[in-house]
């Protein structure tokens, strides 16, 4: 037994912790929240947010989403940025293996429920799963109006004209629709959501899933949700439709195409090779024995990539 | 000109109060406006032309009174029993407002282009050339230079952001426009070449137009009514000549000698 484990079994032992850390009228709370958000699909519900034993912008949204769903037999996948291993999606597994007790994973077809930062993964989630999104700023209309009175107005009333006035904006300077991420959607022809800060990549992916989709904001005290098969279009102009970003090269280790890519920077002199932003998604691929140009070695295969200084 | 060849009146107005706790803001104010006609609401500070502008265009709600406005199927409605959503399409298609402080009724930080479409878009506009051209061609008769269309209104002289004010209201083609002071805070040059432009668009476009000013000489360029207004209460009312050039209340005589002579 390791010193983890050991520490883990004593605070169960002590009931130090309720499972899942939030106590059980704050998940009701939360819960009557995620029903209503689920009633009426992409509406932002109110709802009294925790303190959290974590800063803001980690994540606390999420994290008191997916403490009101959980339960014992549940499996949970955290994702930060695509990757299970980087720091936020470590800690966050970190937090729930130790107030939970739950069984964790990496994989997205063994998790039941999935914790995301900006990425959906890119295996096609089922109806058995939960995506749970956390959330910074949910109010799509916030930029361009800073009064939440009239946002909020602006949803009752459907009234959206100014959404599309940011469109219009990125047209003008930069004669596309230069938003990347946090793109726009319609959610079930009724109201204006921000997917979170996912890329556009991922918002086809949206667009009736069967999974269920949670999104938490902690700090602004919203929760909104899509329920599965749910019509999900992402604003455009007639002239200037709806893109998603397309990648020239496949991903340097596994060579997955039509997948979101990071850039890893390799060295000082313009080394660099795109991969799957989605790391389970490449390890999957690897050990199916697919292989990318750069799988053997990136650093030795860096000379063929570089870019003249 | 062909002032009032239409039959019915277009707004409505009938003992319109407005009351901030105890004190009066505007007191049992009632009067017609027809289509294609300028009416010029002035007084001095403080006498309630603000605040009888505001609940006109439902911006404030009047204590008591009714206002009804002539809607496009030709129907009056009493404009506080329309639901929000009613009075916001009105604001946003019929109507127009031009405030006094240009940064009151433009989007600074989005691109003129944008100031011109948001309305467009908000009716449904969803083919940026379209809308693009659109806002093109309010520039133009504006008289803003196309190469802007894509500057902020911040870097706009205030002459230019009135222009671009008013650009953005008309775009709808809206039937009535209230101003609040629209000259207010311009150097006289600016403000004379931008009445010329208000008079051509008004008359072009067969617009009516409330005005508020205390700017007697704003009045007798654009209105062909007015009315007096002082301490919440009309003093006095007629055509806009016949009340300049030969007042009766011994107020409007005051205000019309009190103008400077060069």
């Amino acid at each position: 037994m390791t010193d983890t484990a050991r520490i883990q079994d004593s605070i169960h032992e002590q009931d130090e912790y309720n499972f899942a850390y939030l106590d059980e009228q704050t998940k009701r709370m939360i819960r009557r929240a995620i029903l209503k958000g689920i009633a009426i699909p992409g509406y932002q519900v109110p709802f009294a947010s925790r303190e959290m034993p974590m800063p803001y912008g980690w994540g606390t949204g999420g994290v008191q989403v997916t403490a009101a769903i959980l339960g014992r037999n549940d499996c949970l996948k955290m994702i930060d940025q695509g990757s299970d291993d980087t720091t936020n999606a470590v800690s966050l597994r970190g937090f729930f293996e130790k107030t939970a007790g739950v069984r964790t994973t990496c994989e997205t077809a063994e998790a039941t429920i999935i914790q995301t930062r900006h990425r959906i993964p890119e295996k096609p989630l089922t109806g058995e799963q939960i995506l749970v999104f956390q959330v910074p700023i949910p109010e799509p209309l916030r930029f361009l109006e800073p009064r939440e009175t009239e946002t909020r107005k602006m949803h009752a009333l459907e009234d959206y004209g100014l959404m599309h006035v940011k469109l219009y904006e990125d047209i003008a300077r930069n004669g596309h629709i230069a938003t990347t991420y946090a793109y726009p959607v319609k959610v079930n022809d009724r109201y204006v959501m921000d997917p979170s800060p996912t890329p556009k990549f991922d918002n086809p992916k949206i667009d009736r899933m069967a999974a269920l989709q949670l999104y938490g904001a902690g700090r602004e005290k919203r929760i909104y949700a899509i329920p599965p098969h749910t019509k999900v279009r992402s604003l455009d102009f007639e002239d200037y439709p709806f893109e998603i970003q397309q990648f020239d090269k496949p991903c340097g280790l596994c060579g997955a195409d039509n997948v979101y890519l990071d850039e890893v920077i390799l060295d000082d002199e313009g080394g660099r090779m795109f991969v799957c932003s989605d790391s389970d998604y490449c390890e999957e691929r690897r050990a199916q024995g697919h292989l990318g140009p750069m799988a053997a070695d990136p650093a030795a295969a860096r000379i063929g990539t570089k870019e003249p200084a | 000109m062909t002032l009032f060849h239409a039959e019915d009146p277009l707004l409505q107005v009938r003992n319109v109060t407005r009351y901030y706790g105890d004190r009066i803001g505007c007191s049992e104010v009632s009067f017609d406006l027809w289509p294609g006609e300028v009416l010029a609401i002035v007084g001095e500070s403080g006498s309630g032309k603000t605040t009888l502008l505001n609940c006109l265009s439902t911006r404030l709600a009047p204590t008591a009174g009714a206002i009804e406005y002539r809607m496009r199927d030709g129907a009056m409605r009493n404009l506080y029993q329309l639901s929000e959503a009613e009075r916001r399409l009105l604001m946003r298609t019929d109507w127009g407002f031009v405030h006094q402080n240009a940064a009151d009724g433009l989007r600074m930080n989005v691109s003129a282009g944008a100031n011109v479409g948001e309305r467009l878009m908000a009716v449904g506009a969803r083919h940026y050339g379209n809308i693009r051209s659109a806002a093109d061609d309010w520039l133009g008769r504006v008289e803003i230079d196309s190469d802007r269309i894509d500057d902020d209104p911040r870097s706009f002289s205030g002459g230019m952001r009135q222009r671009l004010q008013i650009a953005r209201n008309l775009v709808t083609q809206p039937r009535l426009v209230f101003m609040d002071e629209p000259t207010g805070g311009l150097d006289v040059s600016v403000q004379a070449r931008l009445l010329d432009l208000l008079r051509r668009l008004v008359a072009d476009l067969g617009l009516s137009v409330v005005i508020v000013t205390h700017d007697l000489a704003v009045a007798r360029l654009l209105s062909h009514r007015i009315m007096v207004m002082r301490q919440g209460n009309v003093i006095e009312t007629g055509l806009t000549d016949q009340v300049l050039d030969d007042p009766r209340e011994p107020y409007t005589q005051l205000l019309v000698s009190s103008i400077l002579q060069v």
